[in-house]
């Protein structure tokens, strides 16, 4: 057969060699950052491993109007994550899907802690003014009994052994929960940790603010402060505070904007406020004044959320639903593997090539882009890669089937590989964009499992093409150079027989 | 096997043909029964509805030899106010679902539970969906099929023709709503799952279609130079050309749908797999069904009204030949008594 010249076939025998070198330097290159990334397990979803996720739709706290923004949502989602972070359970997560003002609040946390999570995120947060009494290092303070300080005027005993035994340095204690009273004394942590306060019961609520904005200084061009200015009841309220606490000494003249039980910072107040017009100045970055404006602003109209969907998922129900998964998907792919080894014979060999290299590059991406972008693997994604298995194994046929059509047209099989890859080309690459479009937007619209589903689905089938393109088209065209593919032997998957035709040597291959 | 592939070769040639085009009233008129059983289905009795779309709850305790009448009074115990359905899955769990909730309630009922069954309230699957959250997914749902319609619409029109495009769309429509009245009928749950599967039963729709259509673009490229046959021929040679492809891709497409199907219902009884993969069961036998009874009849229907198809359909009837597929002329020199022995010396030479 080497004799023959093959004139008519188009040029996409390209050279195989290099496709499939190209394969093994991806391959090597995943394994590579896999062991570099030290990425060795798939991150499971709290189907697969037990948790409880929340899913919380922020609407107006009732009694309130205007309107949900996007950076109220952005705020209630950090108030959130501050609250989650609390519990100090190891990958927790707190995430906002969808777009705009639409988006929803999902909070995962993986183990056993279902109620409190649940209990501990739907509160609430409110904004308040309140006078700072005492304020100090974020340590606790060694309590020997004498050196606690006696208490200020207007402090309880308690408080003052409760301020004492506070540790603003651990994170758990960081925790806001909304249950803060209004008209308590309380004893708090900075946000960052840097210093704890006792608190004075709050005089001004973040509802009667009415404007918040960060502003630069205009005369020297530097110097970013936070303009602040409160409805008629703020006005009145800020008014009488500021001009009672200016004369008082440090701390006591400092007021702590307190958000969600923690203190976002204490100016020190230089004068009586009584316009209603405030500016809060410091060393602030454009940053920095961004965020505590956006902080008040979000104290003006505080969200509240409603609870869309709790799940709780033990982590019996989590093995055993991994467990049918992966189950599920070994029996799919052994019968897709049987169908094609019993139906293409020799082909069938390449598919299952195919279908193993795109298990292989899916399972390393899995690793990876669990590192990378936090990609948790779920059941409804398990299923969608179990989904793709058919998808990726349909390409595949298609393209035999055009091989073997080409065999029929009289083409020899070296020739049908090339012109049958050709016409099966555009109709892989049609296909599976039809998927993609499928995956993506259902990715954009929806919620919760379906997106894991809409990934893997995406992911698998641009794999699928990749590995068409890179591994299966390129070993055909290797594997039909030898004899027992392009003599048509019975075992083939490419005889004459079972193709109903004669199949020609390449001097014979008429005009179709 | 190789019988099937020697079918494949006769389809291929068009010694073999099924008339799937010309006798397309018949496969209009079996579709139509279907949607309107659908739509009566549909109307009359609704679909039935999980606890993910009209709120709800759900507590799920596992636990060896437990009964249904211990939960179901278990349940009374908490005076829960409203329906309350107690189910038994597989042989160790106990699954009990009521209405929309308060958090207070909830907790009533997980811890009546774990103390009538002595288990861990963190051991109790639970889940529960506020009344409104339902709304928001099903509108999402519409969403994303509204905009998937309208998007592959657009990109099959680019890459195929308009009117292939038209044809697969309505194949796709006619799917779904085929779907969802066997859902209605049967009474099967809907899940956000369910919904999953509904979507992705358009994808795979619509991947068969493609493949289908992709071989009528191709038949038909030089049909009016050759005159050798009308639009409604060629398509439906196309259709036969590609048929052993189309039970191959759906066949082992349903492999995998089918293996998630049994592991799901078999072994965890309920659940997100089962759900999701017995919508695309159902999905997936339409899906193959319309695009070869239907899409391509559509296509070849909505052709058939252009001035050059019908001029060709003219041509083609003044020659009066019967339809001979082009491909046949070139290999039909082999009849299949011959195929064998004449096989033979060939790969002799070869050697």
């Amino acid at each position: 057969m080497s004799t023959n010249a093959q004139s008519r076939t188009p040029k996409t025998a390209g050279r195989p060699g290099r496709s499939l070198a190209i394969l093994a330097l991806v391959l090597v290159a995943l394994l590579a950052a896999v062991f570099i990334q030290g990425a060795t397990s798939v991150k499971l979803g709290l189907d697969l491993r037990g948790g409880t996720s929340v899913t919380l739709q922020p609407r107006l706290a009732s009694g309130e109007s205007g309107k949900v923004t996007a950076s109220a949502i952005d705020q209630a989602v950090s108030i959130i994550r501050q609250r989650v972070n609390s519990l100090g359970v190891a990958e927790s997560e707190v995430t906002s899907q969808g777009s705009g003002v639409n988006r929803q609040i999902v909070i995962s946390v993986p183990g056993d802690t279902g109620r409190r999570v649940v209990e501990l995120v739907g509160q609430t947060a409110e904004l308040r003014f309140r006078q700072v009494l005492v304020s100090g290092a974020p340590g606790a303070t060694k309590t020997d009994g004498k050196t606690a300080a006696t208490p200020p005027a207007g402090v309880s005993a308690a408080t003052n052994a409760q301020y004492a035994a506070l540790d603003c340095t651990l994170a758990a204690n960081r925790k806001g929960t909304g249950s803060d009273k209004a008209t308590d004394p309380i004893v708090a942590c900075d946000r960052t940790g840097i210093s704890k306060y006792i608190l004075a019961p709050a005089e001004v609520l973040g509802r009667q603010i009415s404007k918040a904005s960060a502003a630069i200084n205009q005369t020297t061009g530097s110097g970013w402060y936070v303009l602040l200015t409160f409805n008629d009841d703020g006005t009145k309220k800020f008014g009488a505070l500021t001009t009672r606490v200016t004369s008082l000494p440090a701390p006591q003249n400092e007021v702590a904007v307190v958000l969600d039980g923690l203190v976002v910072t204490a100016p020190r107040i230089n004068e009586a406020i009584t316009s209603g017009n405030a500016e809060i100045t410091g060393s602030f970055s454009q940053l920095e004044a961004t965020d505590l404006a956006n902080v008040l602003k979000y104290g003006a109209l505080p969200l509240a959320f409603d609870r869309g969907e709790v799940q709780q998922i033990s982590p019996t129900l989590g093995a055993d639903q991994l467990h049918a998964g992966l189950l599920a998907g070994l029996i799919g792919l052994l019968l897709v593997l049987i169908y094609s080894l019993l139906y293409y014979r020799g082909l069938g060999l390449v598919s299952v090539g195919s279908l193993l290299i795109a298990g292989s590059l899916s399972y390393l991406l899995f690793l990876l882009l669990g590192k990378w972008i936090g990609f948790t693997l779920t059941l409804a994604g398990i299923a969608g890669a179990i989904v793709a298995i058919g998808i990726t194994a349909d390409s595949f046929i298609v393209y035999f089937e055009r091989v073997r059509d080409e065999v029929r047209e009289g083409r020899s099989v070296r020739s049908a590989v090339e012109t049958g890859w050709h016409r099966a080309r555009r109709t892989i690459i049609v296909a599976d964009f039809v998927s993609i479009i499928a995956a993506a937007l259902l990715y954009l619209f929806a919620v919760g499992g379906v997106r894991g589903f809409a990934f893997t689905l995406g992911l698998t089938t641009l794999i699928d093409l990749f590995v068409v393109f890179i591994f299966t088209k390129p070993i055909v065209t290797v594997v039909t150079r030898m004899k027992f593919y392009s003599s048509g032997h019975p075992l083939s998957g490419l005889s004459g027989k079972s193709l109903g035709v004669v199949i020609p040597t390449a001097s014979t291959v008429k005009e179709a | 096997m190789s019988k099937l592939s020697g079918l494949g070769g006769r389809l291929y040639r068009g010694e073999t043909s099924v008339d799937f085009i010309g006798k397309r009233r018949r496969w209009y008129a079996f579709s139509g029964v279907l949607i309107v059983a659908s739509a009566i289905a549909l109307s009359t009795q609704g679909l039935h509805l999980g606890i993910e779309f009209k709120g709800g709850s759900s507590f799920t305790v596992t636990k060896t030899a437990i009964s249904v009448a211990d939960a179901t009074s278990a349940v009374t115990d908490s005076k829960i106010p409203g329906e309350v359905i107690v189910q038994k899955l597989g042989t160790n769990k106990v699954r009990v679902q009521t209405g929309a909730l308060t958090s207070a309630e909830s907790n009533a009922i997980q811890d009546s539970l774990a103390k009538r069954f002595d288990v861990n309230i963190e051991s109790i699957d639970t889940q529960i969906v506020g009344p409104s959250w339902g709304k928001e997914i099903t509108r999402k749902a519409l969403y994303g099929l509204f905009g998937f319609l309208i998007v592959v619409l657009l990109y099959l029109a680019m890459a195929f023709e308009p009117k292939m495009a038209i044809a697969a769309i309505i194949a796709v429509i006619h799917d779904v709503f085929i779907t969802v009245g066997i859902y209605a009928l049967v009474g099967f749950d809907v899940t956000p799952a369910t919904v999953i599967g509904f979507l992705t039963i358009l994808g795979y729709s619509l991947y068969d279609t493609v493949v289908v259509f992709d071989k009528v673009r191709e038949n038909t490229r030089t049909i009016t130079s050759t005159s050798k046959m009308t639009y409604s021929q060629a398509a439906n040679l196309a259709v036969n050309q590609t048929l052993v492809r189309s039970f191959n891709t759906s066949l082992i497409a349903l492999m995998p749908v089918g293996s998630i199907l049994f592991v799901g219902a078999g072994l965890l009884g309920a659940g997100t797999l089962k759900d999701l993969s017995l919508a695309l069961f159902i999905g997936l036998a339409t899906g193959t069904y319309s695009s070869i009874f239907i899409a391509t009849p559509i296509l070849a229907r909505l052709r058939e009204h252009e001035p050059a198809m019908q001029a060709l359909a003219k041509r083609v009837a003044i020659r009066g030949a019967a339809p001979v597929a082009p491909v046949a002329v070139a290999a039909g020199a082999s009849s299949p008594e011959k195929r064998g022995p004449r096989n033979q010396p060939k790969r002799n030479r070869r050697r």
